[in-house]
């Protein structure tokens, strides 16, 4: 539906991918883990590995739940915008499908969180 | 000329006089042409003098009323201070939920009478435009007495020095901020259904019953006189509310659907705003008046149905997602603190966990769900913190598109899992915390892609600067002293000291 207005209503998104330098915004949510309240917002470059994500990104973000270095990296599973994803570590980002404003979810099998309250 | 003078008006005859004998048809210009606003949100309106205004009050009788209320309010505001009344609440940690209030809501009184001026202009009904012009009046009063009120809190804590300043800055304050963004862009009549009727009517019991009675149970006389003084303004907006609703309802029932849709939103998006109140009930009141989940049973559950089943005869609902709303108020307040105990080093108020004596009133007036999911994580951050340890997220998190909160709430059926929702709109993801916000984004996109949502602007470069610090300055903190954990601020030092000293005495 269109803005009802008293005139021409267009304007410019104020979050495209250009106004990022260079980088594009992803998401990440570990699930079952709300110490950290909310998934995370990153502006990283699309041509950086998958690899680069999980061995330098996401410990800098996650490696103070007790969990982290308990995670067991072949088990985990993954959604990329809601839908199965499986990624390429060798790849890059953008190679494996991560667009400007992805969605990253990822599941640690075995692992529950605080005294099993999933926090 | 009779030369006899009638001495004095009937009250009728001069409440006419002095409303809708102020008004006129234009001639040499089209009325169209004068009042281009208020028809094009596609309400029609057939009769402009089928409003009604049971209050009658008239800009002279107004004066008269507004100024024997700010009598009374400053001298209490005087003996407030000259009785170092700060003393005597019932702990620091009460001043968290002012900071929260006068950087949250007091601009927002402020946006309020921004708006009623302008739809005040636009009506070309003489009734609503008086009513909008004084309601403006009354909103730029509580903005100053609330002002005036909390300033001697200012003299000894922290986080109250900025509030205009940060209200149009910092990440959580872009929730409340945005609210009346949206309102005062959109039309008048969706202005006066948002603010008059969802927020000052549906929702007005759960954001200043709380306040206020908190700050009666807590002993801080100044905020509490601040609202009885306020009171009977409220009465007369939440009357106001009602009433425009009706004038759109019974002037043609092709508004009906148009204001069905506005009531869905603003009451979604009302609700997501207080989650900020549910949190200061739950967690931030050092005595408590009731949980948040009694609150919403009484002032929602049972008022608002009473309301909405008045509102049936004319083919009205309760708004969409109610049911979920309901459902949320067993865990809003919980997941909303979080998100602050996450973020306190970036915010102008201090976070706690609870002591242990009011852990058990969260279990007891939560018994089905913080045990659960809640405690466990409350403990294990207080053991962490007396570790040495404080626990804080240093990564900035997602934004909800359409209420900008961090995207920290659960499905409510699955409280573990947080709720994810995309829109494309011109090739672009928009992501939402919920049905009712994704919603609110599918209907007008073209509004809400406009989103200054704090976390993108930051790493677009536009917010003083790419470290956490030199954010904070923009903000115009005071690092060290207004944001983080409240055991060790200097707020509860302050506290502690004149305790001792008291004690001593």
């Amino acid at each position: 539906m269109s803005v009802a207005s008293i005139g021409k209503y267009e304007f410019e998104p104020l979050d495209k991918v250009e106004n990022f330098h260079g980088n594009q915004l992803t998401y990440f949510n570990w699930e079952q883990h709300l110490l950290f309240c909310a998934p995370v917002c990153l502006p990283l470059p699309p041509e950086m590995p998958f690899a680069a994500l999980v061995q330098e990104v996401l410990p800098g973000v996650y490696n103070k739940h007790p969990d982290f270095q308990k995670i067991n990296w072949d088990e985990v599973t993954w959604t990329l915008d809601q839908a199965d994803f499986t990624p390429d570590m060798g790849k890059s980002l953008a190679d494996n499908g991560l667009g400007h404003k992805s969605l990253l979810r990822f599941w640690t099998p075995g692992l529950d969180g605080i005294k099993g309250s999933h926090s | 000329m009779s030369g006899k003078r009638k001495s004095k008006l009937g009250i009728k005859q001069r409440y006419s006089m002095l409303t809708r004998g102020l008004g006129w048809d234009t001639t040499y210009q089209d009325m169209d042409k004068v009042f281009p606003y208020d028809n094009y949100e596609g309400i029609i309106i057939h009769d402009w003098d089928g409003w009604e205004d049971p209050f009658r009050l008239t800009m002279d009788a107004y004066w008269k009323f507004q100024s024997e209320k700010e009598k009374k309010l400053y001298a209490v505001i005087d003996s407030f201070a000259q009785n170092n009344g700060h003393l005597g609440i019932t702990d620091a940690r009460y001043v968290n939920a002012l900071k929260l209030f006068l950087t949250g809501v007091s601009p927002l009184e402020y946006q309020a009478a921004r708006g009623f001026t302008h739809v005040g202009r636009q009506f070309r009904g003489v009734g609503p435009r008086v009513a909008c012009q004084m309601q403006a009046i009354d909103e730029l009063r509580h903005v100053q007495t609330q002002i005036h009120s909390m300033s001697h809190y200012n003299k000894y804590f922290d986080g109250l020095h900025s509030a205009p300043h940060m209200h149009d800055r910092v990440w959580y304050l872009s929730v409340p901020k945005s609210f009346f963004d949206d309102a005062r862009t959109a039309g008048p009549f969706e202005f006066l259904t948002s603010i008059s009727f969802a927020f000052e009517y549906v929702l007005t019991n759960l954001l200043f019953v709380p306040f206020m009675s908190g700050a009666a149970f807590n002993g801080d006389m100044a905020t509490v006189t601040f609202g009885f003084s306020a009171q009977s303004d409220e009465a007369r907006h939440m009357t106001l509310g009602l009433e425009v609703i009706k004038f759109m309802l019974e002037q043609d029932e092709r508004n009906i659907p148009i204001v069905q849709r506005w009531m869905d939103k603003w009451f979604w998006r009302g609700t997501r705003m207080l989650a900020l109140v549910a949190m200061m009930m739950d967690y931030m009141l050092p005595k408590r008046v009731m949980s948040w989940r009694e609150a919403w049973d009484i002032y929602f559950t049972e008022a608002g149905g009473a309301l909405f089943a008045d509102l049936a005869r004319y083919g009205i609902k309760p708004p969409k997602y109610a049911d979920i709303a309901t459902k949320e108020a067993e865990h809003i307040s919980h997941q909303a603190w979080h998100i602050f105990y996450n973020y306190t080093h970036a915010a102008a108020f201090h976070t706690w966990v609870p002591e242990k004596d009011e852990l058990d009133w969260l279990s007891e007036k939560y018994p089905n769900t913080f045990d659960k999911y809640y405690r466990p994580r409350l403990e294990y951050l207080d053991k962490e913190e007396k570790a040495g340890r404080r626990f804080y997220n240093d990564t900035l998190p997602m934004l909800c598109q359409v209420c900008q909160i961090p995207m920290g709430f659960t499905d409510m059926d699955d409280p573990t899992t947080i709720s994810f929702e995309v829109s494309e709109y011109n090739g672009d993801k928009y992501h939402t915390c919920s049905l009712g916000c994704r919603d609110i984004f599918d209907y007008e996109p073209a509004k809400y892609v406009q989103a200054w949502l704090p976390v993108h602007q930051i790493y677009q470069g536009n917010c003083g600067g790419a470290e956490v610090p030199d954010v904070l300055k923009w903000y115009n903190f005071n690092l060290g002293a207004d944001n983080l954990e409240y055991n060790g601020s200097p707020d509860q030092k302050l506290w502690d000291e004149w305790q001792a000293h008291r004690k001593k005495a």
